[in-house]
């Protein structure tokens, strides 16, 4: 548990770490939207740049990044092979029954594997350079109009926030739990996969009751301070949009249109 | 059954930004049927030690040898369980591992996972509530039903069911009532004096180190910074305050008479010996007034 990443949070003193985090969340969400209109090497070039230059601003070890994608390593390279063994068109190279190799199948494939990097390391990014709490507080930030409709934003932010607050400790108790089973006797990853399931029960309800335990315990907390849902409240940390966000919106809307001039003209 | 750390140090997350090195180059030595009392300062690195202890951690560097089997950094997961049979530890809060639909399962769940048949186990969990001072009549209650101090009892005796050699303890009377944690401490020095137990005891009441143990060992850091019997460590009251650690209230309170100009030959650890102290002095003076 201790080599997982993805949604960590490291603290730095970089331009990406102190834009606003509602102008990281959509532009992130901008980048992974136009690539899926990329169509040729053009694209992919100018949409690295910009990945890199992003990057190079928040200061943080590439290192890292790549750290990043090697657990998903396998998902890509299983996509990849779809495309190669069953993507058609172009020219022919080899072919056994429902299977294909083709130029075509292989460039796609190619492409898949730099779409995936790409997306991993921007979202990589916004992780690694935004805390869980700003994250829920942009969103709740953005979803604000949908409470014209009764949609209840400000419940869905407390619910996000506190779930991504109990993240990592809901890892740290797996850790301790599974520790303790270990000692117990318990060889975790060997004997087939009935015997596997079985020893997920005495994780699984030992976590269950310390969950609800803690949720109850809050709960109890909360109403003893005296809370009583979102109404009238004040924040205490405030977004501010600054001219970091509007610089890199900016470059992110160019980026966009190269995108679709070199896609559709 | 021995155990002998090597230049052991352990390093969690290593290449990562949350690196951090947890135990740095300790070396130590804990006797066959030895009580060893481990103390410091909260995140000395106490825990991270006692996993050492059975092989849920293995060492970034050094050695920890375990009665004759050596565990390094290279030692496969596999084959581990027979030396895990051999240690049992009871972790900090030890209720939280409790999972079974009765108490009785929950106890005989290490005993068969290390190849007891069921009635076999069934017999050691009888055998064992009575030994943690609960009625045989809660073994077919649900263990989520009992009180705080009750579930302790049951995780404990479902770490001695398991029949182990050494039993290691991570602050296992915190919480508990003053005669529950004097019952509990006796239970296991029984188990070391009359059944030859190995027994290392992570604990923040230094009464309990002064009552028991007969080898102390100080961690700061990550280091062990002190080492040796009760006496000998206790001696230096300002040394410890210093490390923000206590020591016994009676040795504390010697202290402080020592400083009012009183003299003890050597500073008592237990009340009986500060009340034998205090008494012996009073005779002399009452002499002295004669
Ligand atoms: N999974 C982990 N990742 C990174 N650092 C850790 C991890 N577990 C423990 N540490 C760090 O290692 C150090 C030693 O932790 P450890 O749990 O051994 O302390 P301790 O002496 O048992 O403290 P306490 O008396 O509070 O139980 C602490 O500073 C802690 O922050
Ligand atoms: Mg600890």
């Amino acid at each position: 548990m201790n080599k997982l990443l993805f949604g960590r949070y490291i603290p730095q003193d970089s331009f990406v770490h102190h834009m606003d985090p509602r102008a990281k969340l959509v532009l992130s969400f901008l980048y992974v939207i136009v690539i899926f209109f990329a169509n040729n090497w053009w694209i992919y070039l100018l949409m690295t740049l910009v990945a890199i230059l992003s990057i190079w601003a928040s200061k943080i070890n590439f290192k890292l990044f790549v750290d990043g994608i090697l657990p998903l390593v396998w998902i890509i390279a299983f996509t990849m092979l779809i495309q190669v063994f069953f993507g058609t068109g172009g020219h022919l190279y080899w072919q056994w029954g429902i299977f294909s190799i083709t130029s075509l199948g292989i460039l796609n494939a190619a492409y898949i594997f730099v779409r995936f990097t790409l997306i991993i390391l921007i979202s990589t990014l916004l992780t690694l350079s935004t805390s869980p709490i700003q994250i829920s507080d942009a969103i709740e930030s953005l979803l604000k109009p949908l409470a014209k409709i009764h949609f209840p934003v400000y419940e869905v932010a407390l619910m996000l926030s506190i779930a991504l607050r109990f993240v990592p400790t809901l890892m740290d108790e797996t850790e301790a739990i599974m520790n303790a089973q270990r000692a117990r006797g318990v060889d975790f990853g060997t004997g087939n996969i009935v015997n596997r399931i079985k020893k997920i029960i005495p994780i699984l309800i030992p976590l269950f009751m310390s969950a609800f335990n803690r949720a109850e315990d809050l709960a109890t907390a909360m109403e003893a301070r005296g809370y009583q849902g979102g109404a009238g409240r004040t924040k205490y940390r405030l977004l501010k949009w600054g001219t970091r966000d509007t610089i890199a919106t900016l470059i992110y809307l160019l980026m966009t249109m190269i995108v679709f001039a070199l896609r559709f003209f | 059954m021995a155990i002998t750390f090597k230049k052991v140090s352990y390093t969690y997350q290593p290449n990562t930004p949350f690196e951090y090195q947890a135990l740095n180059e300790i070396s130590t030595h804990i006797k066959d049927g030895s009580f060893t009392a481990l103390i410091g300062h909260t995140g000395s690195g106490k825990s991270t030690f006692l996993q050492h202890l059975n092989a849920l951690l293995k060492p970034s560097s050094g050695t920890v040898l375990i009665g004759d089997s050596a565990i390094t950094r290279e030692t496969s997961n596999k084959n581990l369980k027979p030396l895990r049979k051999k240690v049992g530890i009871v972790f900090q809060f030890p209720e939280k591992q409790l999972f079974a639909d009765t108490v009785g399962k929950d106890i005989a769940f290490g005993p068969e996972n290390f190849g007891s048949t069921p009635e076999e186990a069934h017999e050691l969990a009888k055998k064992m509530i009575k030994l943690v001072g609960l009625s045989e009549t809660l073994l077919d209650r649900s263990p989520f039903e009992l009180s705080g101090g009750q579930m302790r009892r049951v995780a404990i005796a479902g770490v001695l069911a398991m029949q182990p050699e050494v039993l290691v303890l991570d602050e296992p009377t915190a919480g508990l009532d003053p005669s529950g944690r004097q019952e509990i401490m006796q239970l296991f020095t029984n188990l070391q004096q009359t059944q030859h137990f190995t027994i290392v005891l992570v604990t923040h009441q230094m009464e309990d180190v002064a009552n028991y143990a007969n080898h102390v060992i100080v961690m700061e850091h990550g280091k062990i910074v002190k080492e040796g019997n009760p006496r000998a460590v206790f001696a230096n009251v300002e040394w410890l305050h210093d490390k923000q650690l206590d020591v016994p209230a009676s040795t504390e309170f010697a202290f402080e008479m020592q400083k009012k100009g009183f003299r003890f030959d050597q500073l008592p650890l237990t009340e009986q010996e500060l009340a034998d102290d205090i008494a012996a002095m009073f005779e002399k003076r009452g002499l002295a007034n004669e």
